[in-house]
């Protein structure tokens, strides 16, 4: 491990899928860092990358996937080295995952206690008896009401926003270093969403887990992440803390996500979308992905991949626009603003910084 | 729960009620008479035969006086076999046909569930085209035509089993294979795709991401939920025993309902007909209320929801 704080490490990380059109290019050159105790959000539109990422921490990729290249640390050791054997040791022991529809994610026909009790009697050796009074606690740690009477009913007795609640004390049950939360929020209504963000926020602390946040919902990102990595077209374009990226945009792209994300001053009937669609992966684009939609783009966009340009210690982003020749541009106006506010954020003491990243 | 058996135990006798009425008149529709040698009858020894077995009635009166006879538990004498009664003679041959059944069905199920979670697991390998060559073959190739190939080889050829007859368990062997193939094939077929789909669900996903191994995902998780809709095949498969029970018996000379029931009609036995007609449907019947209980007992959803229908 290069840093002892960081959990995983990936480095340049490269997956292929095989179909029968070809390969399609899903993840190209991937790198980054989980920290200890840390919440980092993976944010990007659907084909972004951001799932199979996770996926191949856990050893889960379909089928047809292929890592080519780059290595996932994890205690020192590459799990893409590991055997399947050797992953089932890790998988919901060492590294959880939360999913995305809790309304599938629960086996129909087992009782919620024994969904629960399953990690514990396969990684902790638990006796079931042992392992469904641990679920038990869990249950409590989750917030379902009447746990006791609860644990031997069926997942259709339950709520989608209870349902999450289970699926997540099945996730933390053997207390994992590295919880994956595959969207976990993105299923539910709006008022559920928040109560199960703040569970896992509670849950965090209590068990000390890192925490790796998917999602395309960057109003969940700002409650929830320490730090954030933005994806696009199987690359991470841009990555920092929370309210770097929130107020302090660097790449076109994150200003074109930031930018069609609707706030209270948003003029009514005026969502902003990003032009166009990603590229076809099959067969990407030499130089910044993003280039084909955006206003920004200068020639070498389109000939050259940007390197990662360093904005602060834990800023960096990867567009042409921060190499010292570029020409001086100026963001949207919605950019702008954040930026402003991010200055303001920059002075010691400033009456605002608090609430405002909580936006 | 109770008020929906009580139910179904209410429709079950309606049921067997209106079979018996559709059967006692298409039944009358048949030509011939039940008399062996008429042409050497004079017209009077006729007549007093007829009147003796209450033939002479009109059918309407035949028809109640012999739904009468079932509500006073009586299924009447049969004609061939000396004014024997005829759950006597049901009975004494129930024996052979449902050891036959039973075991056909259960050697069958199993053997298909195994198949076809080979099958759904090694999915597109040599063993899932193995698997699905099987089945189709089995659901292709008629008991009959089977009954009689492994009659030939396994019995007459090799002499590794009696050929016919029913002296034993060795002489089950045969005629349980030969039945036990097509609810074999069909439940293979029927597995594989159930357990393809639900091997690709959100559950087994999430069990593979607890650390569960291969077989424990299989085993806990997917079988359990594969099986749940495989349960209301066994009423159908039962019913396709039944009549495929009737030639094989025949073929290996098994002392059982199906051979004496082929037999019955060729002679216008009436009350045997009517007999047998009653009992399979009555047994399939309670075949299909049973698998509706079972159904509910392996599907939380339907026993606590409390209907099944």
């Amino acid at each position: 491990m290069e840093n002892p704080e960081n959990v995983i490490e990936v480095r340049n990380l490269e997956i292929d899928f095989h179909t029968y059109a070809g390969e399609v290019k899903a993840i190209r050159d991937v790198s980054f860092d989980l920290r200890k105790g840390e919440t980092l959000a993976i944010v990007g539109e659907s084909g972004s990358g951001k799932s199979v990422t996770t996926r191949s921490l856990m050893g889960l990729l379909a089928p047809n996937a292929e890592i080519k290249k780059g290595s996932i640390m994890f205690h020192g050791e590459d799990i893409i080295k590991k055997s399947e054997k050797d992953m089932q040791h890790i998988r919901g022991k060492d590294i959880a995952m939360i999913f995305q529809d809790p309304m599938t994610s629960l086996d129909p026909t087992m009782r919620i206690g024994m969904q629960i009790a399953e990690p514990l009697m396969k990684h902790k050796g638990l006796k079931k008896k042992e392992a469904v009074a641990q679920a038990l606690e869990m249950l409590k740690l989750v917030g379902i009401t009447d746990p006791e009477a609860r644990i031997n009913d069926y997942p259709y007795q339950f709520s989608g926003g209870m349902r999450q609640r289970i699926v997540i004390a099945i996730a933390l049950v053997c207390y994992p270093e590295v919880l994956i939360a595959d969207e976990p929020t993105t299923a539910l209504d709006v008022t559920i969403q928040a109560q199960i963000l703040d569970l896992m926020k509670d849950l965090q602390n209590r068990i000390d887990t890192s925490i790796i946040f998917i999602t395309h919902d960057l109003g969940v990102v700002a409650g929830m992440a320490d730090r954030v990595a933005v994806m696009y077209a199987g690359k991470i374009v841009e990555y920092g803390t929370v309210d770097e990226i929130f107020f302090n945009p660097q790449h076109p792209y994150t200003w074109g996500l930031l930018n069609s994300m609707p706030t209270l001053d948003t003029a009514s009937g005026s969502l902003r979308a990003i032009p166009g669609t990603p590229p076809d992966l099959l067969d990407p684009p030499t130089g910044d992905a993003f280039a084909a939609r955006s206003d920004y783009a200068m020639k070498i966009d389109t000939e050259k991949q940007p390197p990662f340009f360093k904005v602060s210690d834990t800023h960096y982003a990867a567009t042409w626009l921060l190499h010292p020749d570029a020409p001086k541009v100026t963001p949207p106006a919605e950019i702008v603003r954040r930026q402003k506010k991010f200055a303001e954020m920059q002075k010691p003491e400033a009456p605002f910084a608090h609430t405002a990243s909580k936006e | 729960m109770r008020k929906y058996l009580l139910k179904r135990i209410f429709y079950l006798f309606l049921t067997l009620f209106i079979v018996a009425t559709v059967t006692f008149f298409l039944m009358k529709l048949m030509p011939g008479t039940p008399l062996q040698n008429e042409a050497k009858l004079t017209a009077t020894e006729k007549a007093a035969i007829l009147a003796q077995y209450g033939l002479d009635k009109p059918v309407w009166l035949q028809y109640f006086i012999y739904i009468g006879g079932i509500f006073k538990g009586s299924l009447g004498l049969s004609f061939q076999f000396s004014d024997q009664a005829v759950s006597y003679l049901i009975g004494s041959r129930m024996g052979p046909s449902m050891q036959l059944g039973g075991q056909a069905l259960v050697v069958g199920i199993i053997l298909g569930i195994i198949l076809g979670a080979i099958g759904a697991i090694r999915k597109d390998t040599w063993a899932d085209r193995l698997a699905t060559i099987l089945s189709i073959l089995g659901i292709a190739v008629p008991s009959f035509v089977l009954a009689i190939l492994l009659q030939y080889y396994l019995g007459l050829k090799t002499g590794w089993f009696p050929v016919a007859g029913w002296e034993g368990f060795a002489y089950t062997i045969l005629p349980t294979l030969a039945l036990a193939a097509s609810p074999l094939a069909e439940t293979a077929r029927f597995i594989r795709t159930d357990m393809v789909d639900v091997l690709s669900s959100d559950y087994i996903e999430l069990a593979k991401a607890k650390g569960l191994s291969k077989f424990g995902i299989v085993y806990h998780h997917a079988l359990r939920n594969s099986l749940i809709p495989m349960v209301t095949l066994i009423g159908p498969l039962a019913a396709a025993l039944m009549t495929g029970s009737m030639v094989v018996e025949n073929i290996f000379s098994v002392p059982g309902i199906g051979e004496q029931f082929v037999k019955s009609i060729l002679v216008n036995d009436y009350p045997t007909i009517m007999g047998v007609t009653i009992f399979y449907s009555a047994l399939l019947c309670l075949l299909l209320l049973l698998t509706d209980i079972v159904y509910g007992i392996i599907d939380p959803r339907i026993r606590l929801s409390g209907n099944g229908d």
